[in-house]
């Protein structure tokens, strides 16, 4: 196993390919976030037992135990539906300034080379033209800074923007036009010509391949001979599979609408990283971080699409140079051609088992498209490591790197497309074996983490395997394939694991207002993009300080709050959550401080009180209580402010620590046309404290459903002639519509993890896990056709 | 004022004089309604989806001028006096939605697709193509609200809140 | 967008009279021009909406339908005439676009909507002979799964995109035109083109010609028809392939036959070679697939769209065999 002492922290690392990877372990926690960093994380940090004591260990016991208001667990309907049913939410293009100018861009049509000649004198004379920025005249810049060592970065690439007269990409923006009015600035930017000096790119998979692929480090893993292993194997499966480019497609386009004031600048953003972003421009720029003031209170979808971008800095540049405030809102064309999404990856998945079904070998390994700026590993492999018990195993992630817009981080990166291979090759071994995939799956549970034999904080997918199996009706499953026919259509079930790796960010920090009116405002700089922060953050506070969610107002999504806490790595809820555990303990100790001796609770310290009833009481003898507004008038005091930061996130170094879930499908494929309908889906998930079931429930669904679109239909067209995107469309890149959705079951384990703050786990990407090869398996059962590429569209069916 | 104004929720305003301004634009931009979402501004998502004369369209691929006379019900116009509109309220307690961006579109459409259903308009999936009374099954409001695209995955939340709203009513 | 003008014409004589200006172009609905518009794709000069111009179906005398060029697809589709007597047109118009779209968009607008093509749609990116006469076709050698497999050129796969044109194709619709010359009409299945060298030339249409109404002629009692799209997704996607088909079956034979598909070729498709196959014949799955297999002899296949081939086969065979089955 000599890899896996040797891939320990990154500095180690030297020669061509760190990089590459630049990837720290900062970046490997934080973006791909979720991919899999877990099983890293317990290799970098050395061997369990050395870290120290999370906060967890410490307020597990006090959050599990003693209840407070009891709204964790509440199906809370959304706190902030009143205003979005009503439209009146306001998104980043949303903000009318005074003499605000539009802006349009201008995108390249070569992969690489350089600009020869750029004419904008007809769309200087114009109407309504106000300015014209390109690499001649934007303001010098430093480049984007991506997601790495710095904290604060939050880029996907570390490109100049608009700074010389260089190519990167096939659609790397080249103009930006200011005009009066959204239609003259459009129009006037379809006056600008332009000619280039193209260069030799790279542009297709192949070639690049030939050209030479690089391995990421972090992400090989030796235990054993894996190969050996696989040639001994009694059954073995060994197959190839193939994803395609996605995009995320949040509805809400990419938008900013900026100003400046003297040397302050203002911006409304759609971000998932506030903080990062005004770093971010502050840096670019050249002017200090506090001089740059970024909000973005709603966001209409994210996925890992939107964070740092270069349209930011575009408009603040041309803002400054016009005078003027601007609003840049990317066309859809232009999300396409400025945002990555997921690469392409081609993988090499083998397992082999024995006659009883324990696997003795695990490979999972291959190529994924890259640019050599990108932070984005895309880390299919990360979800083969802690998924089952077996006797050797072989990771391998190879990059092959593309003149192209470097990819993103899109909704469990890696492990979306990952566990489509791994639970793919799992179905096949159990038809090789004739065995049912889920009693494979439990054979082969292991019992400590495979890679490290790290203890697991807590894993419940067995339950949730049993659960799922009973409510979804597994035992009516015909095993055998093409078995069942309703007329015209061939129905199938079939199954897969999803599973997401545990994490919390290191940023966590609040302010926790208590006024004398009993009610609390929080600050905390984090995001909602849908996900429901705002609701679950509500009901966390109130159960913890023991008020009722009208009595709190959670406040998120500004740079000046405290806290650098990015959407990202389905890691906020666990980050907030150890914060307003941290903050309601300061708390406490504050408000102890203003009790005098007339009070009920005089004389008790801490370890003895706590929030009850709107106030605090003996532990051990409610009726020693004292209202939250009594102690503050009593004590004279408007209000109090404590400002927390929760411990380090070292949980996670001393366990394995995941979500789970058991994915269960129902498909009909028309014999005739071959086209594919989802007919039912069951999520039995096993994910700790669910904090509210309502929006927990429409998180999974909507992870379903986005893997239900990588599965089927969800395929981004890069021409590999030009490097040039051909559907930068909704209606030519095919997300799921009401009609491709069924009615989608939910469940779950509902048991607490004891290591996690608030028992809870990170929920936002799990289900876009397992499910694209459990629709697989469904139509393989439903078929005999075993599809391993991505999307699965009817004329790989017919 | 009927023939040179479009009437939006209920004032008659100018219409633009630049014909390029879409409806979409025109409401956002001019009037400062922006309840009705830009999405992709191709005709492909829904998120702009506004009532004119009661009927559903896609305000992006509407140019402004085309509708001077017309009555336009956009989602800021949804809600009565007392209150908010019943489907938006089914919206919240289904959990309709999750970023939001696409909700605006998603009520106005259906509240469109109500009256189209209790008028008797078939759809893709109506069995009985001469039926005068169409059975809003949950088949029949997916197909129904298959234009309205929604990213986040709320799709059951959305057509529950519709069938509370609407379905008992049509069967 | 180019700055351009707009009028709105009270009849079809003003209309074409607005429409005799330079580079102005006809405006319905907008569900696909203001598309193009944005796009620059279209670069008119004036818009002449057309709209406002009649909106009615009524009966002929032979019991036929004559439809306003103006008529919603909404009220076409809903007309109660259209819904029992040819239901493979509401069919079609119900299986295409979005119910909003559906509310927009015109008869005439849908029979002259264009092509989908990705490499026609992108003016800065990509070369297409239908936009730029003799530029090159980036079609053919890139992503080409959803393009022509009948009657395309060198010059261009593209496909029409339209539904409501492969039942009108079947229904042996007749389109009435107004121009500068007088009205005239023409059997829709001769108003639009193949590509040839001339892909930029898509319909008969003179300069300034005006669809005004569609007719269509009244269909045998014993007549059944259908419509059957096949798509990438449940709803709210164009046709990879789509079977208009009207078929009157009498003691097991075929007594009459109407046949058109919908995305495999740049013009609605009149599958002439089946019916010809078919007529007379015996009505069996058999004798569907081999007619099928006669009108798609002639088919050619691009890197990608292979798979259209089979699939119209199939969908065609199915599609006769339910009517066949149909009391």
């Amino acid at each position: 196993m000599s890899n896996v002492e040797g891939s320990g922290r990154p500095t180690q690392h030297e020669g061509a390919a760190q990089q590459d990877t630049s990837l720290t372990r900062r970046g490997v926690l934080g973006i791909f976030g979720a991919a899999g960093a877990g099983a890293l994380v317990s290799t970098f940090t050395g061997p369990p037992g050395v870290g120290p004591v999370s906060l967890v260990s410490e307020a597990a016991p006090e959050v599990l135990v003693q209840r407070g208001s009891g709204w964790v667990g509440a199906a809370l309907s959304r706190i902030d539906g009143p205003l979005k049913v009503r439209g009146m939410a306001r998104f980043a293009a949303e903000f009318a300034l005074d003499d605000m100018v539009y802006a349009a861009l201008v995108f390249s049509t070569i992969a690489k080379g350089r600009i020869a000649t750029l004419d904008t004198g007809a769309a200087e004379a114009a109407p309504g033209f106000v300015l014209v920025m390109t690499h001649r005249n934007a303001p010098r810049m430093q480049p984007m800074v991506p997601f790495g060592p710095n904290e604060k970065a939050a880029g996907n690439d570390n490109l100049p923007i608009m700074q010389d007269d260089r190519v990167r990409w096939n659609g790397q923006p080249i103009a930006v036009v200011l005009a009066e009015t959204q239609e003259q600035a459009d129009h006037a930017a379809s006056l600008i010509r332009v000619t280039y000096e193209a260069e030799p790119a790279t542009t297709s998979f192949a070639q690049a391949k030939a050209n030479g692929t690089e391995g990421a480090v972090y992400f090989h893993h030796e235990i054993g001979d894996a190969e050996a292993e696989l040639a001994a194997a009694a059954v073995s499966v060994d197959a190839t599979y193939r994803t395609p480019y996605q995009n995320h497609n949040a509805i809400e386009p990419h938008a900013v609408t900026v100003a400046w004031h003297g040397d302050e600048l203002v911006v409304h953003d759609a971000s998932q990283s506030v903080v990062h972003n005004a770093w971010s421009l502050a840096h670019i720029l050249g002017i200090e971080e506090r001089q740059v003031h970024v909000t973005s209170p709603y966001v209409g979808g994210a996925f890992g699409g939107k964070f740092m971008g270069s349209h930011q800095v575009l408009a603040a540049a041309a803002a400054r140079l016009a005078g003027r405030p601007v609003r840049l809102t990317l066309s859809r064309e232009g999300v396409y051609r400025m945002v990555g999404g997921r690469a392409l990856t081609e993988q090499r998945m083998a397992i082999g088992a024995r006659r009883d079904g324990r696997f003795d070998a695990i490979i999972h390994t291959g190529t994924a498209t890259h640019t050599r700026d990108s932070p984005h590993p895309e880390a299919f492999p990360f979800v083969s490591l802690s998924a089952y018990a077996t006797g050797s195993l072989k990771t391998d992630l190879q990059w092959a790197f593309l003149d192209q817009v470097a990819n993103a981080a899109m909704r469990a990166p890696g492990e979306a497309v990952g566990s489509f291979a791994l639970e793919s090759a799992v179905d096949e071994v159990a038809v090789a074996l004739g065995m049912d995939p889920i009693e494979l799956r439990i054979r082969n549970e292991p019992k400590t983490d495979p890679l490290n034999g790290a203890e697991f904080s807590s894993r419940n997918v067995v339950k949730a395997w049993r659960d799922g199996a009973e409510r979804f009706g597994w035992a009516k499953r015909n095993p055998i394939p093409g078995a069942v026919r309703k007329g015209e259509w061939l129905v199938g079930m079939g199954c897969g694991t999803a599973s997401h790796i545990y994490n919390r960010e290191n940023g966590g920090a609040a302010r926790l207002t208590l006024t004398s009116d009993g009610t609390v405002t929080v600050d905390i700089a984090t995001h909602d993009a849908g996900m429901g922060t705002e609701t679950a953050q509500t009901q966390i506070i109130a159960e913890n300080l023991a008020l009722h969610p009208d009595q709190v107002e959670f406040r998120l999504a500004d740079s000046a709050m405290p806290g650098l806490v990015a959407g990202r790595g389905s890691s906020q809820t666990t980050t907030v959550a150890a914060t307003v555990v941290e903050a309601k303990k300061m708390l406490v100790a504050e408000l102890l401080t203003l009790i005098r001796a007339d009070s009920p609770l005089a004389g008790l310290t801490a370890q003895q009180v706590g929030p009850r009833n709107a106030g605090l009481a003996k532990l051990d003898d409610p009726t020693r209580h004292e209202t939250y507004t009594a102690i503050l008038t009593r004590a004279k005091r408007d209000k109090v402010t404590v400002e927390a930061s929760p411990d380090e996130p070292t949980e996670m170094n001393e366990r394995s620590m995941h979500s789970y879930g058991a994915m269960f499908c129902e498909v009909r494929v028309n014999a005739v046309t071959g086209e594919t309908r989802v007919s039912r889906m069951l999520g039995s998930m096993d994910c700790g404290r669910v904090i509210n079931p309502k929006t927990a429930a429409s998180q999974f669904r909507g992870g379903m459903i986005m893997a239900m679109g990588l599965a089927l239909t969800e395929h981004t067209h890069y021409d590999e002639r030009t490097g040039r995107i051909m559907n930068p469309s909704l209606a030519e890149y095919h997300i799921p519509v009401h009609l491709d959705v069924p009615e989608i079951d939910v469940i779950w384990t509902g048991i607490p993890d004891p290591h996690a703050p608030m028992g809870a786990r990170g929920i936002g990407e799990l289900s876009v896990t397992g499910t694209a090869a459990a629709i697989a398996n469904a139509i393989y059962n439903a078929t005999g056709k075993r599809i391993r590429e991505l999307p699965i569209t009817l004329d790989k069916l017919m | 004022m009927k023939n040179v104004a479009i009437r939006i929720n209920g004032s008659a305003v100018a219409p633009p004089a630049d014909p390029r301004v879409s409806l979409l634009d025109f409401l956002r931009e001019t009037l400062h309604l922006h309840g009705t979402k830009k999405g992709c501004n191709q005709g492909a998502c829904g998120a702009c989806t506004v009532l004119v004369d009661g009927e559903r369209i896609v305000s992006c691929l509407a140019l402004a001028v085309q509708y001077v006379g017309r009555d336009i019900v956009t989602i800021e116009g949804l809600a009565g006096q007392d209150g908010p509109h019943r489907l938006q309220q089914a919206f919240i307690e289904h959990d309709g939605f999750q970023c939001g961006y696409c909700t605006p579109g998603q009520i106005c459409s259906a509240v469109g697709m109500a009256a189209e259903a209790r008028r008797g308009l078939p759809s893709h999936v109506t069995d009985d193509l001469s039926a005068r009374r169409i059975a809003l099954t949950r088949d029949e409001l997916r197909e129904r609200m298959s234009g309205n695209l929604c990213r986040c995955g709320a799709h059951n939340g959305i057509i529950a809140a519709i069938a509370e709203t609407y379905a008992r009513a049509a069967e | 967008m180019n700055p351009l003008t707009y009028a709105r014409a009270r009849d079809a004589a003003e209309a074409v009279r607005f429409a005799g200006a330079r580079d102005a172009t006809y405006l319905g609905g907008g569900t696909n021009l203001v598309d193009l518009l944005r796009e620059g794709v279209e670069r008119p000069a004036a818009l002449v909406d057309v709209t406002g111009l009649p909106a009615t179906i009524t009966k002929r005398r032979n019991g036929g339908l004559l439809i306003g060029a103006a008529v919603r697809n909404t009220a076409l589709a809903e007309d109660r005439d259209v819904r029992t007597r040819y239901p493979v047109l509401a069919r079609a118009i119900l299986a295409g676009a979005s119910a909003q779209i559906r509310n927009m968009a015109t008869v005439g607008g849908n029979i002259l909507q264009r092509t989908r093509c990705a490499y026609f749609y992108d003016i800065d990116g990509s070369r297409c002979n239908k936009r730029t006469p003799g530029q090159g076709c980036d079609a053919i050698g890139g992503f080409n799964r959803t393009h022509a497999i009948l009657g395309a050129s060198s010059a261009c796969v593209a496909t029409h995109p339209s539904d409501m044109c492969a039942a009108l194709a079947a229904l042996d619709a007749v389109v009435h035109l107004e121009g500068a010359a007088g009205a005239r009409t023409l059997p829709l299945t001769e108003l639009h083109r193949l590509p040839g060298d001339h892909p930029e030339v898509e319909t008969l249409l003179e300069p300034g010609e005006l669809i005004t109404a569609v007719e269509l002629p009244p269909l045998a009692s014993g007549a059944r028809s259908a419509y059957r799209k096949v798509r990438d997704r449940a709803s709210y996607a164009f046709a990879l392939v789509s079977v208009a088909a009207v078929l009157e079956v009498k003691n097991g034979r075929v007594k009459d036959v109407r046949l058109a598909l919908g995305g495999v070729a740049h013009k609605p498709w009149r599958a002439r070679e089946a019916e010809n196959a078919l007529r007379g014949g015996p009505a069996t799955a058999r004798a569907f697939r081999a007619a099928a297999e006669a009108e798609l002899d002639a088919a050619t296949a691009l890197h990608d769209n292979g798979f259209k081939i089979e699939l119209a086969n199939r969908t065609i065979t199915a599609v006769l065999a339910e009517l066949a089955g149909r009391k």
